[in-house]
C-alpha cells in the first residue's frame, strides 16, 4: 500500500537517505531498524511531508503523495506517531485525543474510535482530565499512540514507540502494536528494539547510514548472521 | 498620606489595568503561537482606535458599540500583517524578527499620521464625562465599563480557546508545533488567524480606551512597550498571566503618582521590567521560554 521509491532526502547540503526504496503491504507490519543516525527518523518524515525528498517518489495506494503537505497525508490517511511523542502538554488527555481527529470525517466518528483507543489502552480512561505533560512515559506513548490512531489511519507509522520505557511495558507495547495491526491498520515501526520488533513484524529492512543494507521477511533478517552480530549482539 | 486618593488611585489603578491586560493578552497569543513579539502591537491598537473614532465621528456609533466591527477590521489587519509580513521571518533568529515588525509598527504610525494628523484627537463620547461614586471614591464611567468588557472579552477569548475546535487547534500549535503538523492541523493558517486574534484583541482593547484617554498616532510606541513589559511579568505566551501583569502594572502606575510625577510613570514600568528580569525571567506565573 505504501511504496517508497529510490528517495534522496537532504537537511540542507548533508545526505540523510541516499537511495531509499521501501514497501509497506497490506495488512502487514513492516520494520525499519538502524542505529542512532541511520535516517529512521528522516524517512518517517518524507513519507508525512515534513520533509521533501529531493528526487524518487513515495506512493500511498497507487496515488503520489510526493508533495502532498502534512495535512493532506494525514487526511489521506496515513498517522505518524513520532519519536518524542511530540502531545500537547498543557492540553488533557481527552484534548490530545481530540486533535488527533482533524478532519470531518474524523470527527464525526470520533466517540466511536475513541472508545477503540480505550480497549488498546484502558488507562487512558482514568486519565483523560489530566494534562498530558503530567503523564508517566508510558502514559505518553499510549496518548501518542491513541491520538495516531483517532485519525483512523490505514496506515500507522511509529517512531521508536519503546524508547525509554521499562522492558514490561516495552512488552506490553509491542504487544498493543500487535493488536492494533490485526484490528486491521498496517504498521511501519521503526525501532532500536531489533529482537522484538521483527518478533511481531512480517517484513524488515535495515538501514545502515541512510541507505537500505539488508531486507527480508522478519524471520531471514532475524537468522542473518550480519543481524546477529551487529544488532542483536550474538 | 491621603488615604482615600491612595484608594482612588488604587481603583483607577485596577480598572487601567484590566485595559492593559487585554493588550498583553493579545501579545501573548501571539507569541505563544508563533514565538515572534509582535512589535507593532502598540500601533494595531491605535488603528483600532482611530478605526473606532471614525466610525463614532462619521456614523455617530458609539465606541463601545462599534467595538465587535472595529475589531473584526483589524482581525484582517492582522491576518495580512501575519501573511505579508511575519510568515516570511518566521524561521529566523529572534533579533532578525524584530525589526520587520518595529517597520510595520512604524508604517502603520505613518499611516496615521497621513491621514489624521499628529494632533490630539478627544471624542466627546456618550459616557465619556459620566462619574460614579464608589463607597467613598469616584471614579469614571468609562473606566468602569472599559474594565468590565475587558475582563468580559478575556473570559470570551478564554471560552473560545478551550472549548472550540478552532481554539484547540491554536492551543495545539502553541504547546507544540511539531505535534501539531503531525496531527494534520493547517499551521500556516493557525498563525494567520492566531495573529488576526492576538491583532483583534489589542484593537478591542484600544476602542476601550477611546473615551478614556486623546488619541494620537505617537501613544503606539508607549502601548507596545507597556504591553511588552505586562507580558513579561505575566510569563511569555501566559495567558493568564497577561492579564495578572496588566493588573499589577496599571496598579503600580497608577499608585506611584503619589509619590512621583505622572509624567515620571515608565520609569515605574521600566523599574518592574528591570526586577522582574533580574529576579524572576520566567515572569510572575511562569511561561515559555
Amino acid at each position: 500500500m505504501l511504496k517508497v521509491h529510490d528517495i534522496d532526502v537532504y537537511y540542507g547540503d548533508m545526505q540523510a537517505l541516499r537511495n531509499v526504496t521501501l514497501d509497506v503491504k497490506k495488512g502487514e507490519i513492516t520494520t525499519v531498524i538502524g542505529s542512532n543516525g541511520s535516517g529512521k527518523s528522516t524517512l518517517l518524515r518524507a513519507i508525512s511531508g515534513i520533509l521533501r525528498p529531493k528526487t524518487g517518489s513515495i506512493q500511498f495506494n497507487d496515488k503520489e503523495i510526493t508533495r502532498t503537505p502534512s495535512s493532506g497525508i494525514v487526511e489521506g490517511g496515513i498517522s505518524h506517531v513520532p519519536e518524542g511523542r511530540q502531545l500537547f502538554p498543557t492540553m488533557t488527555v481527552l484534548e490530545n485525543l481530540e486533535m488527533g481527529a482533524q478532519f470531518s470525517h474524523m470527527q464525526k466518528s470520533a466517540k466511536k474510535t475513541m472508545q477503540e483507543v480505550f480497549t488498546f489502552f484502558p488507562r487512558l480512561k482514568e486519565r483523560l482530565s489530566q494534562k498530558a505533560g503530567t503523564l508517566s512515559g508510558g502514559e505518553q506513548q499510549m496518548v501518542a499512540m491513541g491520538r495516531g490512531l483517532m485519525s483512523r489511519p490505514r496506515l500507522m507509522m511509529l517512531d521508536e514507540p519503546s524508547l525509554g520505557l521499562s522492558p514490561l511495558l516495552v512488552s506490553t507495547i509491542f504487544e498493543i502494536i500487535k493488536q492494533i495491526n490485526e484490528s486491521g491498520t498496517s504498521i511501519l515501526l521503526i525501532e532500536q528494539n531489533v529482537f522484538q520488533s521483527l518478533k511481531i513484524s512480517n517484513h524488515g529492512y535495515v538501514l545502515e547510514n541512510g541507505t537500505i543494507a539488508h531486507q527480508g521477511s522478519s524471520d531471514q533478517l532475524l537468522g542473518n548472521p550480519h543481524i546477529r552480530k551487529t544488532y542483536l549482539g550474538l | 498620606m491621603d488615604s482615600a486618593l491612595a484608594l482612588q488611585l488604587l481603583i483607577q489603578g485596577i480598572l487601567l489595568g484590566g485595559v492593559y491586560g487585554l493588550i498583553a493578552l493579545g501579545l501573548s497569543l501571539i507569541f505563544g503561537v508563533m514565538g515572534v513579539i509582535n512589535f507593532a502591537h502598540g500601533q494595531i491598537m491605535v488603528m483600532g482606535m482611530y478605526a473606532s473614532y471614525w466610525i463614532f465621528v462619521l456614523l455617530g456609533i458609539d465606541p463601545y458599540v462599534s467595538l465587535v466591527a472595529v475589531a473584526a477590521i483589524i482581525f484582517v489587519l492582522g491576518y495580512a500583517i501575519q501573511y505579508l509580513v511575519v510568515n516570511r521571518i518566521l524561521d529566523y533568529p529572534e533579533a532578525m524578527q524584530v525589526l520587520p515588525l518595529v517597520s510595520t509598527g512604524l508604517i502603520l504610525e505613518n499611516i496615521a499620521l497621513l491621514l489624521w494628523g499628529p494632533d490630539h484627537r478627544s471624542p466627546q463620547t456618550a459616557l465619556g464625562l459620566d462619574s460614579i461614586w464608589m463607597g467613598p471614591v469616584m471614579v469614571d464611567t468609562s473606566r468602569v465599563i472599559a474594565f468590565s468588557l475587558a475582563i468580559l472579552i478575556t473570559g470570551l477569548i478564554f471560552l473560545f480557546l478551550k472549548k472550540t475546535t478552532m481554539g484547540k487547534r491554536i492551543r495545539a500549535a502553541s504547546d507544540n508545533r511539531t505535534g501539531a503538523v503531525l496531527v494534520g492541523i493547517n499551521v500556516d493558517r493557525i498563525n494567520n488567524f492566531s495573529f488576526g486574534l492576538g491583532a483583534a484583541t489589542t484593537a478591542a482593547a484600544g476602542c476601550l480606551l477611546v473615551p478614556i484617554m486623546p488619541i494620537s498616532p505617537y501613544i503606539a510606541h508607549d502601548f507596545t512597550t507597556a504591553a511588552f513589559i505586562v507580558v513579561i511579568l505575566g510569563g511569555m505566551g501566559n495567558l493568564p498571566g497577561a492579564m495578572a501583569g496588566g493588573l499589577v502594572l496599571g496598579v503600580a502606575e497608577s499608585l506611584s503618582t503619589l509619590v512621583l510625577p505622572a509624567t515620571l510613570k515608565q520609569v515605574v514600568s521600566f523599574t518592574l521590567l528591570i526586577i522582574i528580569i533580574l529576579f524572576r525571567p520566567q515572569g510572575l506565573f511562569g511561561g515559555k521560554k
